[in-house]
């Protein structure tokens, strides 16, 4: 038994803490969020020299990471500095999938995401999916020697700033079936494809999906055709791991920033902090933080095991349950200079609560959980 | 006991809806509904439209113009308001500054300020917290200092709400320094145009400005603007707050807000059936409909005491800690019931572009629910209530 962190991912922790504490401050994080674009691609490509790609990477597929500790390591430091760039999207959805499913011609581009110099998009959910994972109405038909998409993706995180989309379609198979499921990548220029773009509430961009008729050559495919589910669950598995520790590390920051409050507002004569009402229920908050801590290591250490989608789901679900609590009572803790755009704890705030928007929020992780358990 | 509306109740009840149906403007309906903000022009239009009826001033006496209507006329008038998503009428000059101007002020002042708080001519803010007076309201600073026939006042106020269109504000500031902190404060009533007057706008974490810090540098005042006595300030700030609740649980906001909720939950599909068959979310709905019945029928229990004269003391505390609990939990149900549709930030996409991102109803939901947060703490905050409540009924 041993929960210290290995020498190098202590490492990059350490790395990853000091260049957000020192680049990443809250002026400079609005100024990013108001910004058309939505992130900095100067922060990205530093981000990218220091290895913070590569460590949600593998050595096979070139980088030296990829194991659940690793993302949970880099998703803890980006969630403290509240950070919009789309590591999530264009590394653990794009790039895992890639390098994963990638034949030997479409592998190239997970060097390019670890380098920084490509920005991916997964397009699956839509309008009517919600989190159901295999729900999917977007169809993949052959026409010739060609592959023709159509239907819409919602809420694609990054899709404007992306080179490549990925985008799910069925080849065969009903609506909610697992088997029958492809996935494409998608030029961002590709004929029939249109994006409308929008700012999210906690920072950057997605955007709607459309695909009109859009041909691929057969070579856009991922992976064998119908076969992409498992591939797909595993990944979307990683990217669970990486909004759990996301939303511990931010609450981490929201605990910090209450804590540094009750001590220094003073009212009735005394700093807030000492009036036992407000002490005990930041007692409570730490009490929940480390409960969240242990749910991401349960969730993050089985990510590659038997038992991944059940501690997944579990994790997910109390991470839900104590993000809203840590962010609510931050915020009451606070009172009104929470409630304020400058204010770091607000961003933060928003961050741990929409998490809880992105593959399942805590009462689907809820049901997951008790059919997994009854299987 | 008889928990039903009398014959004469129902009969006004009716003439009220009728009213909100012929004469509430539909756009103005769309963006309460759509959560986006109404404006000054907005929220003038509709008082106006109210002052027309003769029913914008249901508090007040009828020689000012008022309607006079009880305690459960009041409560009836605002739960169909709410029901119909009229907008909130802004309270400043109608509900808080007039009650004070009726019972302390002069009868210059009733006469000056009560016809132009009714047909629109000021808008009125309140110039109460300070950046190190929040819950601790009496430590505040913004000090008047008398020179002649003036007041020459110092300071900051902070959280100003829509002091960006107020036309006068009224202040708790300091007139004597050298007393118990109470005793030193007096009420004063400032035109927001006095040179030495600025407004500087906060944003909200939902990107949304609604309040302000309003700064005075040697601001001059008549002495002929202040209320009452001199020092005399926070008895008529106590009279005051007690005026600032009414309505204060909230039932019709409450009860509009879990429609809502449901007609989203029934639009929502999840796992191939509608959200609302969900049994989880079903579940959730419930008990926060259970609490909320519960708390409907509290709430008319205090106003049919208030009706027969008994002001509510203690029980306005717990209506706030109550009603603001549960409008709270119908704003996280909202949130889950966008799904991913609550990510995008609406009032952004907005501008030019006035297609919804997904459901109509959605948009709105997550900014709401991170904007109405501040009910739990504006007001005198929930744990300030807590405080009152224990004090009063522990009789420490």
């Amino acid at each position: 038994m041993n929960f210290e962190l290995t020498e190098e991912r202590q490492m990059l922790q350490d790395t990853l803490r000091r260049f957000l504490a020192d680049r990443y401050t809250t002026e400079t994080r609005n100024r990013i969020i108001e910004s058309d674009a939505g992130f900095s691609a100067e922060i990205w490509n530093e981000l990218a020299q220091l290895g913070v790609i590569g460590a949600l990477f593998n050595e096979e597929q070139g980088g030296f990471g990829g194991a659940g500790f690793d993302l949970a390591t880099v998703f803890e430091e980006l969630g403290r500095a509240g950070v919009v760039e789309p590591f999530l999207d264009t590394a653990i959805l794009g790039g895992g999938l890639i390098a994963a499913l990638g034949n030997e011609d479409q592998k190239p581009l997970v060097e390019q995401v670890i380098a920084g110099d490509l920005q991916l998009a997964l397009g699956h959910g839509e309008p009517a999916s919600r989190y159901d994972l295999s729900r999917l109405e977007t169809t993949a038909r052959a026409d010739g020697g060609d592959i023709v998409l159509n239907g819409r993706k919602a809420v694609v995180v990054n899709a404007e700033a992306a080179g490549q989309l990925i985008v799910s379609a069925r080849e065969a198979g009903e609506v909610a079936d697992e088997t029958g499921i492809s996935l494409f990548l998608v030029p961002s220029d590709a004929a029939g494809l249109g994006l409308r773009g929008y700012p999210m509430l906690a920072g950057g961009r997605a955007a709607e999906v459309t695909l009109d008729e859009v041909r691929l050559p057969e070579t856009a495919r991922l992976g064998g055709a119908g076969a992409a589910y498992p591939v797909l669950a595993a990944r979307v598995a990683a990217a669970n791991v990486a909004l759990a520790a996301e939303a511990l590390g931010a609450m981490e920051t929201a605990t910090e920033l209450t804590r540094e409050y009750l001590m220094t507002r003073k009212q009735f004569g005394r700093p807030i902090g000492t009036f036992q009402a407000l002490a005990h229920r930041f007692s409570d908050l730490l009490i929940e933080l480390e409960q969240a801590r242990s749910a991401v290591i349960n969730a993050a250490g089985h990510l590659d095991g038997p038992n991944r989608d059940l501690q997944i789901a579990s994790a997910r679900n109390l991470i839900g349950r104590v993000g809203r609590l840590v962010a609510e009572e931050a915020i009451q803790m606070h009172g009104g200079i929470a409630m304020t755009q400058e204010y770091e704890l607000a961003h933060i705030a928003k961050r741990i609560v929409m998490t809880d928007h992105r593959f399942g929020d805590t009462d689907y992780h809820l049901e997951r959980f008790i059919a997994l358990s009854a299987a | 006991m008889d928990l039903s509306y009398s014959p004469e109740e129902i009969a006004f009840r009716d003439e009220v809806r009728a009213f909100l149906a012929e004469k509430l403007p539909r756009e103005v309906v769309d963006k309460i509904r759509m959560g986006q903000e109404l404006g000054k022009e907005g929220q003038e239009r509709w008082h106006a439209i109210l002052n027309e009826q003769g029913w914008l001033a249901p508090n007040w006496p009828r020689e000012y113009g008022g309607c006079e209507w009880n305690a459960v006329q009041r409560h009836i008038f605002e739960e169909e308001c709410a029901f119909a998503n009229a907008p909130r009428i802004v309270p400043f000059g109608l509900s808080m500054l007039a009650p004070v101007l009726m019972k302390f002020g002069s009868k210059e002042q009733c006469d000056h300020y009560l016809p132009r708080i009714l047909d629109g001519t000021d808008w009125w803010c309140q110039g109460y917290s300070e950046p190190g007076a929040g819950s601790d309201l009496a430590s505040l600073k913004t000090r008047a200092v008398r020179e002649g026939d003036h007041y020459i006042v110092n300071g900051q106020k902070t959280w100003t709400t829509l002091g960006q269109y107020a036309d006068w504000i009224f202040c708790l500031v300091r007139t004597d320094p050298d007393v118990k902190q109470q005793e030193g404060i007096s009420f004063l009533l400032i035109d927001m145009n006095t040179p030495g007057v600025e407004v500087r706008p906060i944003i909200l974490l939902d990107g949304t400005h609604e309040v302000n810090e309003v700064w005075f540098t040697d601001v001059k005042v008549p002495v002929e603007n202040l209320v009452g006595e001199e020092n005399k300030g926070w008895t008529y700030a106590k009279y005051l707050l007690t005026h600032e609740r009414t309505n204060i649980a909230g039932v019709g906001f409450s009860q509009a807000g879990l429609d809502t909720v449901k007609r989203m939950a029934r639009a929502e599909m999840s796992g191939g059936r509608p959200l609302i068959e969900n049994p989880h979310f079903a579940a959730r709905i419930a008990q926060v409909e259970i609490d909320l019945m519960a708390m409907a029928t509290t709430n008319l229990r205090i106003i049919s005491k208030a009706a027969v004269g008994q002001a509510p003391g203690v029980e306005a505390s717990m209506l706030k800690v109550k009603g603001t609990i549960i409008r709270q939990e119908i704003n996280d149900l909202a949130r889950r019931a966008a799904g991913p549709y609550a990510m995008p930030f609406a009032s952004e996409t907005a501008e030019g572009d006035n297609d919804p991102i997904g459901p109509d109803y959605a948009g709105p939901v997550a900014a709401q629910y991170f904007n109405y947060r501040k009910l739990s703490i504006f007001g005198g905050s929930n744990e300030i209530q807590r405080g009152i409540i224990a004090k009063v009924k522990m009789g420490g």
